[in-house]
């Protein structure tokens, strides 16, 4: 197994966690723990990418571009990425973050809607950054789909496709199955970004790891949306324990995750009733707080709005599903009630 | 009353199901001639089945008939760059059904009186048609600060060309919720969902309001009007549920915005009926056309 590349997303991923609230001072402290440590690519953005402050997802508290500009002028070795979602990002928020320093920009699309990306693989590639095809909720679709998607992105110019378990639905089996297909169709690198909902985030790593996975994403302490993450300092240690040298300090990490990442966290992520209902229907992490927020509003429990969400196979972006299925499921009880 | 011969330029999908509708509505316009490039196309050979006259050179024909006075243009918005000059050269009216917008943003129940003179009007996009009556509903009633709206579509009715430029889809639909709708801002957002079975076109609006008094109950009936407007020259267009207010953290404090969601079956002419975004363009097309074609052939009356 080769050394893979790490990817930290807790200040894009994150955001989901922490409805979009990072300050200046809080990019610039994870951002400087991440880069001493040794971590080579820190990811930032609103956590639906590039231009996501939205009423549909949620607003930034501070703007993003001011959030990339800080991290990157904190940085001294690693490499400042964004998210980019086509349709909510447009070329003209691409080209600023790469004024801004953006060395690599994550293009991110449902498994199927490679083609989609074309437009922007290729602007990166002229504005000469790294371009990273985001696969987004692979659990959807077999490994032989992915693979002919992620041919399309090399074909743009990707440098590199990632599996994105966006649900936390894979297991390791899934896993290996996917990655090893992206890697016999692709001649470029393949990446694995992991979601807890199963307990599987680190196990999944590493299944992507043995079946030959060059890249992969973590957030320190896991911070991300719903499940959130492959805790990065867990990849680190895990992979350290596998006779994997990372270069990456293991000690730098875990100071920064208690220290700096725990007080910003509304809590500790665990996998609840919520977290398990989404993974399990195969729902996007970033629901997760809309779920509740609408649970809450319409006197609903979260789990049978997963469900639902889950049988409609929506997929990113699509939090307004949520509050149609919600104002639905209000109108059926209502509907019961009333024939008691 | 006599017709309006009219003709379409393209002989894709979206001219094919056009040609089913212009021929389903018995109205103002005769369709005379179905143009395209490609002799073999399944558009121009159901041209000649329905006995219509087809052309695969182009807009050659067209421009050569003098009596075609509409056109429809669903080729590309490159293709229709150039066709708008000539068409303008031969005093045909151009109704556009690509991104090209060389004419102003046509959407029929808000603003087809204002362009009625017009030569060249442009049919702005999918989203566009479906979504900006709904947020012009709300900014009739009270100001609209800023209007944000999902296009949900099923990942088959979305074609090559939107594919390869979503940049162009967005601008084009978020200007119309602004110079049509009446927004003072908009964001549009496209969201290909590849469920099977196919998923209907679903839209969902946000108006945030920035007013300390408005009444929501004049917001729903203007939306309820609305509606009833679209849905008679598209309808499958309905409410999927009664507008609600919800209240948001915005950038310009916590607003109350209007929630909109709305669904659009497609009649199912040579589209299926999943693909409500693509039939709402050719549907509303085919309503200026009529609007087009009644209202210069009373001013021909008028002057005999």
């Amino acid at each position: 197994m080769s050394i893979p590349r790490l990817t930290d997303t807790t200040l894009r991923d994150g955001s989901h966690a922490i409805s979009y609230s990072y300050t200046i001072e809080q990019v610039k402290d994870i951002v400087r723990g991440l880069d001493e440590a040794g971590v080579p690519v820190i990811e930032v953005s609103h956590g639906a990418g590039l231009n996501g402050s939205t009423i549909q997802q949620g607003f930034s508290k501070t703007p993003e571009f001011e959030l990339i500009k800080a991290a990157v002028e904190t940085v001294k070795q690693a490499k400042v990425a964004s998210l980019f979602v086509p349709g909510i990002g447009t070329s003209e928020e691409l080209r600023e973050a790469v004024e801004i320093g953006i060395k690599a920009i994550r293009v991110a699309v449902h498994c199927t809607e490679a083609d989609v990306t074309e437009q922007y693989i290729r602007l990166a590639k002229e504005l000469d950054i790294e371009a990273v095809g985001f696969l987004m909720m692979s659990h959807t679709q077999p490994a032989e789909v992915l693979a002919r998607q992620a041919k399309l992105m090399e074909s743009y110019g990707a440098d590199c496709v990632y599996v994105v378990d966006s649900a936390g639905a894979l297991v390791p089996q899934d896993v290996r199955e996917r990655v090893s297909a992206l890697k016999d169709a692709l001649s470029i690198d393949v990446g694995f970004h992991a979601h807890n909902n199963l307990g599987l985030a680190i196990g999944n790593t590493v299944a992507a790891l043995e079946a030959g996975a060059d890249q992969v994403d973590g957030t320190v302490r896991g911070l991300g949306a719903g499940a959130g993450n492959a805790p990065t300092e867990v990849i680190v240690a895990t992979l350290s324990k596998m006779g994997i040298d990372t270069a990456i300090s293991l000690a730098g990490l875990m100071d920064l995750s208690e220290e700096v990442v725990a007080p910003i966290m509304p809590g500790p992520i665990v996998i609840d009733r919520d977290n398990l209902a989404s993974g399990y229907a195969g729902v996007y992490n970033s629901f997760l707080l809309h779920v509740r927020k609408a649970a809450e509003q319409f006197d609903l429990n979260p789990t049978e709005i997963m469900e639902e969400l889950g049988k409609r196979q929506a997929i990113a972006g699509q939090e307004d599903w949520i509050l149609d299925i919600a104002l639905e499921l209000a109108e059926k009880k209502k509907d019961l009630q009333s024939v008691k | 009353m006599s017709k309006m011969k009219v003709a379409i330029l393209g002989s894709g999908n979206i001219g094919t199901d056009l040609m089913y509708k212009i021929l389903k509505n018995d109205g103002t316009m005769e369709l005379s001639l179905v143009a395209g490039i490609d002799p073999e196309s399944d558009g121009l050979r159901r041209a000649r089945e329905a006995g219509i006259g087809a052309s695969h050179e182009g807009i050659k024909e067209i421009l050569e008939d003098q009596e075609i006075k509409i056109v429809f243009d669903a080729t590309s918005a490159k293709a229709h760059i150039k066709a708008a000059e000539q068409l303008r050269a031969a005093g045909k009216m151009a109704v556009d059904l690509t991104p090209a917008a060389v004419g102003p943003y046509l959407v029929p129940p808000v603003n087809l009186n204002d362009h009625i003179e017009a030569k060249n009007v442009n049919m702005v996009s999918c989203a566009g048609q479906a979504t900006t009556p709904l947020v012009h509903a709300v900014s009739r009633v009270v100001p609209v600060h800023y209007a944000e709206m999902i296009a949900t579509v099923a990942s088959r009715a979305i074609g090559p060309g939107t594919r390869q430029n979503v940049d162009e889809f967005t601008r084009t639909t978020a200007n119309s919720l602004v110079k049509v709708g009446g927004a003072r801002t908009a964001r549009a957002i496209p969201v290909f969902n590849p469920a099977e079975p196919p998923i209907m076109m679903a839209n969902t609006v946000y108006a945030a309001i920035n007013e300390k008094d408005f009444d929501f109950d004049a917001i729903k009936k203007s939306i309820n009007d609305m509606i009833e407007d679209v849905s008679e020259y598209v309808p499958g267009y309905r409410l999927k549920a009664e507008p609600i207010i919800d209240y948001r953290d915005t950038p310009w404090g916590r607003l109350p915005v209007v929630v909109i969601m709305n669904e659009v079956e497609g009649a199912g002419d040579y589209f299926p009926k999943y693909a409500g975004n693509l039939d709402i363009m050719t549907a509303s097309a085919r309503k200026v056309g009529e609007l087009y074609a009644s209202h210069s052939l009373q001013k021909e009356e008028v002057r005999k």
